[in-house]
């Protein structure tokens, strides 16, 4: 059976008085692509945050390959090999396309992709990399924001509605390419509120509703029905 | 008002037992020269005098958002006004104060039309930078005796009483006039709509600009008031010390540093804090005040630690532990009787 | 010839502002953080500079190989000890807390120096001259204004050419996202603080060469440095440095007038620049 690289055992999550996730429970197998699917407002993102180390939480909450980094700053669980791709791609507006993916590289974990990797992966930023992050286009700028994430070499990648704000023809692009960029023996957890999309790369599903975890399964096997009970939560 | 079987008050029993209390504590400093000494009615005057720069300064700073390093401007400017409009418009003393309030809150408008188009911290130094323009102008004005600064006229100083001791009975009480006042107006400005909006912009600018509050309009309003206040003070800071000079009547330690430390330690943002703040002041320069230097450090880290660690000073400690409120600015909802509606 | 005269010493002049503001320009650019103390950490500098110059005998411009590093390590202390915790949405404890931070230092230097005027002396450097179309320029401004154009570019270099500088700017754009990419904001704000100091330092010596100083002169330093910084539009090192030569010729020429008016006609070209180009002559950020 493959380890577990990350887990979370009763997750919950607080912006000020409003709690936002209620005592999650969920394992990522190594080498895995899980789903994460859910309404707005289920608390995707905030888990995505609580992960990556921009929300601060208890210490055992969260355990990534048998440590406890709940209590983690985000550089630190950078340093420990998570990545996330964030929710509206936000590149660092001050920085040139290359420079944006540099910066992903300066964590200095070594792996298969580096600048050479990556433009040969999406040649549209190697004629571009000169120019402001600013004047790509929304496709373009989330190829740099995964490229951005791909530089750190992680061992855990996390998508935050990548297709979010994109055309659906670019949608279509980026989720053919997903594969092969996950393929290169990382974990990777997508959240995604296409869930076809979500389905057809993962593995696993789990959906989210109001801070719980409503559903939990293998993607092939998930019924529409279950799916939309959990989603919406309509019995 | 009682609605539902909720009431909805204004007045806590803490604010009736404060305003009792302070109605009493008033009469005892108002018969103040009767029972105090000549150096203690000066301390107190200068105390009074000290409450009211707080009071406004916070009332920038706590409720408006503008953090000024240079409120050392009106109160130069008052203190030279009531040199000038004494000496060469032979205004009587008390007039002549009543009127260096008036062009101080005429010349502030312009000073905040220039520095309103600084932001946040850099306001800060353009306040600064409009305290040292003022006392460079005034170093200039040779009748005022230039760099060097002047003395009130002996005749002046007469007109304002007869005896030396009423004299100082008078500046005693327009100092503790001008803290009353002060405090006074600070209250009413802030319980009236237009501080109700200032509230509203400290805790949440944008929620306040969608309300369509016009948030320029009222710092403006609030920094032009406090500038007319603070030059007001300064004239009855000058006619205590009966001289004046740009370097004394420009101070950024005296007039702006001192007044920070005070709010702060005492508490920002509530109109409790001032007074705590400069008791706590005066009570630490009476004891510490022979180390000089030293003082000022210990004053300096003090001001820094309430900063980091108690950002709402002694009062706003005292108010949390406690749910104390004095002036009460806000209204409060209570359960009553279910029966009684 | 004296006005050309007044106008060529004001531009080398300049070149000290724009060294007193590149520091806090530097600072605000990454974290947004005005240092009201700023002045009197170029003083703190310059009796460091006094210290080493009486303690060693050696002349103040090589006492830069210590006080260069001694300030920046400072820097980088002050900011991860005590300022970083500051930082926020709320303007109001960074300000207090280096108005404080101002207090605490000037009356520090007050009790340890004493409110004697001082002056480095670097021999005949301070009288050298070299005659230049019928000028006489000064060694001393000349280098002044060399060192600030050195500092400035180095600094831009930093910026835009290495990897630290590629840091400043992720962090100043986007704190969370920076740290997502494995940045600790804080030790970065470390460094910009500690590369601020160490500008102030280069700073702080070249004023104890030129003119002498007491603990009371910061305030007047950081407003100097200020108005370069407002002049010459926020965020714009170069800029900075034009903001710097305007309110140095502003200053010469005003002197040149009427000597009582030296620092007031500064000011009021100050206000003249805030009242028609309030995000000054080339901006590059909004404030």
């Amino acid at each position: 059976m493959p380890d577990t690289i990350l887990e979370l055992r009763g997750l919950d999550a607080h912006y000020g008085d409003f709690q936002a996730l209620y005592g999650i429970d969920m394992q990522v197998t190594e080498g895995e692509v899980l789903a994460i699917i859910g309404s707005n407002g289920a608390g995707k993102t905030t888990m995505m945050r609580s992960i990556s180390g921009l929300l601060s939480n208890r210490r055992d909450q969260i355990r990534y390959r048998g440590g406890a980094i709940g209590n983690l700053r985000a550089d630190e669980v950078a340093h420990k090999g998570i990545a996330l791709v964030p929710e509206g791609r936000q590149l660092f507006p001050s920085l040139s396309v290359e420079e944006n993916l540099l910066i992903g590289g300066q964590v200095g974990r070594q792996g298969h992709w580096n600048l050479r990797r990556l433009y040969d992966l999406f040649p549209i930023l190697e004629e571009r990399r000169n120019v402001p992050s600013t004047s790509l286009s929304g496709g373009q700028q989330q190829m740099v924001a995964i490229g951005r994430a791909l530089m750190s070499n992680p061992d855990l990648i996390l998508f935050d509605e990548i297709s979010l704000g994109l055309a659906p023809v670019i949608i279509k692009d980026i989720y053919t390419a997903l594969p092969g960029i996950i393929g290169q023996g990382m974990s990777a957890v997508i959240v995604e509120q296409d869930i076809s999309k979500a389905l057809s790369v993962s593995s696993r599903v789990y959906c989210l509703q109001e801070g719980r975890v409503s559903l939990e399964g293998a993607s092939d096997t998930v019924s529409r029905e279950d799916i939309s009970r959990a989603y919406f939560g309509i019995d | 008002m009682i609605v539902n079987g909720y009431s909805v008050t204004r007045a806590t029993p803490a604010a009736r037992v404060a305003a009792m209390l302070g109605a009493i504590v008033l009469a005892i400093l108002i018969a103040a020269p009767w029972w105090a000494g000549r150096a203690d009615l000066r301390l107190l005057g200068e105390l009074f005098l000290y409450l009211s720069l707080a009071s406004l300064w916070n009332l920038m700073a706590g409720y408006a958002g503008l953090v000024s390093v240079g409120q050392q401007a009106y109160v130069g400017f008052g203190g030279y006004m009531l040199f000038a409009l004494t000496m060469f418009a032979g205004l009587p003393p008390v007039v002549a104060i009543a009127a260096a309030g008036v062009l101080g809150a005429l010349i502030s408008v312009p000073v905040a039309a220039l520095i309103f188009r600084l932001r946040g911290a850099y306001f800060a130094i353009g306040t600064w930078v409009m305290a040292e323009v003022f006392r460079l102008s005034f170093a200039q004005i040779s009748a005022l005796g230039g760099g060097s600064g002047s003395s009130l006229p002996v005749g002046i100083v007469k007109s304002l009483a007869a005896s030396r001791q009423s004299r100082e009975w008078l500046a005693y009480w327009l100092a503790l006039g001008a803290a009353v006042s002060v405090i006074l107006v600070v209250y009413l400005f802030l319980r009236s709509r237009k501080g109700l909006a200032l509230t509203a912009i400290r805790d949440n600018e944008m929620a306040a600009g969608s309300l369509g509050i016009d948030i320029w309009r009222t710092k403006f309003a609030v920094y032009v008031l406090t500038a007319a206040l603070t030059s007001i003070v300064g004239a009855l800071i000058f006619l205590q010390k009966l001289r004046i000079s740009p370097d004394a009547a420009f101070s950024v330690n005296d007039w702006t540093a001192f007044v920070i430390f005070i709010v702060v330690i005492g508490g920002i943002g509530t109109i409790e804090g001032p007074i705590i703040g400069t008791l706590i002041f005066f009570a630490l320069r009476e004891t510490l005040a022979d180390l000089g230097t030293i003082y000022l450090m210990v004053l300096g880290v003090v001001a820094i630690v309430v900063m980091l660690k108690a950002p709402r000073g002694v009062w706003g400690y005292i108010r949390d532990r406690f749910d104390l409120n004095l002036f009460p600015l806000g209204y409060r909802v209570s359960r009553t009787d279910p029966k009684e509606s | 010839m004296e006005w050309i005269n007044a106008l060529v010493q004001g531009i080398l002049l300049g070149g000290l502002y724009a060294l007193f503001a590149a520091g806090l320009s530097l600072i605000f650019g990454v974290m947004r953080l005005v240092n009201i103390a700023h002045g009197d950490l170029i003083v703190l500098a310059a009796f460091l500079g006094l210290t080493v110059t009486t303690a060693t005998g050696m002349h103040p411009l090589l006492a830069l190989i210590v006080v260069v590093p001694l300030m920046a390590g400072l820097g980088y202390a002050l900011q991860r000890g005590l300022l970083n915790q500051t930082l926020g949405d709320d303007i109001l404890p960074p300000l207090l807390v280096t108005f404080g931070l101002s207090v605490i230092l000037q009356n520090g230097l007050l009790e340890i120096y004493s409110a004697d005027p001082q002056k480095l002396s670097a021999g005949g450097l301070e009288t050298a001259s070299l005659p230049v179309g019928g000028l006489s320029l000064g060694v001393l401004p000349l280098l002044t204004f060399a060192i600030a154009v050195l500092v400035i570019w180095g600094l831009q270099w930093t910026f835009y050419h290495t990897s630290l500088g590629r840091s400043f700017r992720a962090v100043s754009d986007n704190q969370d996202i920076a740290q997502l990419m494995g940045i600790n904001r804080r030790h970065v704000f470390g460094l910009a603080m500690a590369l601020a100091l160490a500008v102030t330092a280069v700073a702080g010596i070249l004023l104890g060469i030129r003119t002498s100083f007491d603990p009371s002169v910061g305030g007047g330093r950081l407003i100097f440095g200020f108005e370069a910084v407002i002049i010459g539009g926020l965020g714009n090192l170069w800029g900075t440095l034009a903001g710097g030569v305007i309110l140095g010729v502003a200053q010469t020429i005003g002197a040149k007038i009427d000597p009582g008016w030296q620092i007031l006609a500064g000011h009021i070209v100050f206000l003249l620049i805030l009242a028609v180009r309030p995000n000054g002559l080339f901006p590059r950020i909004a404030a």
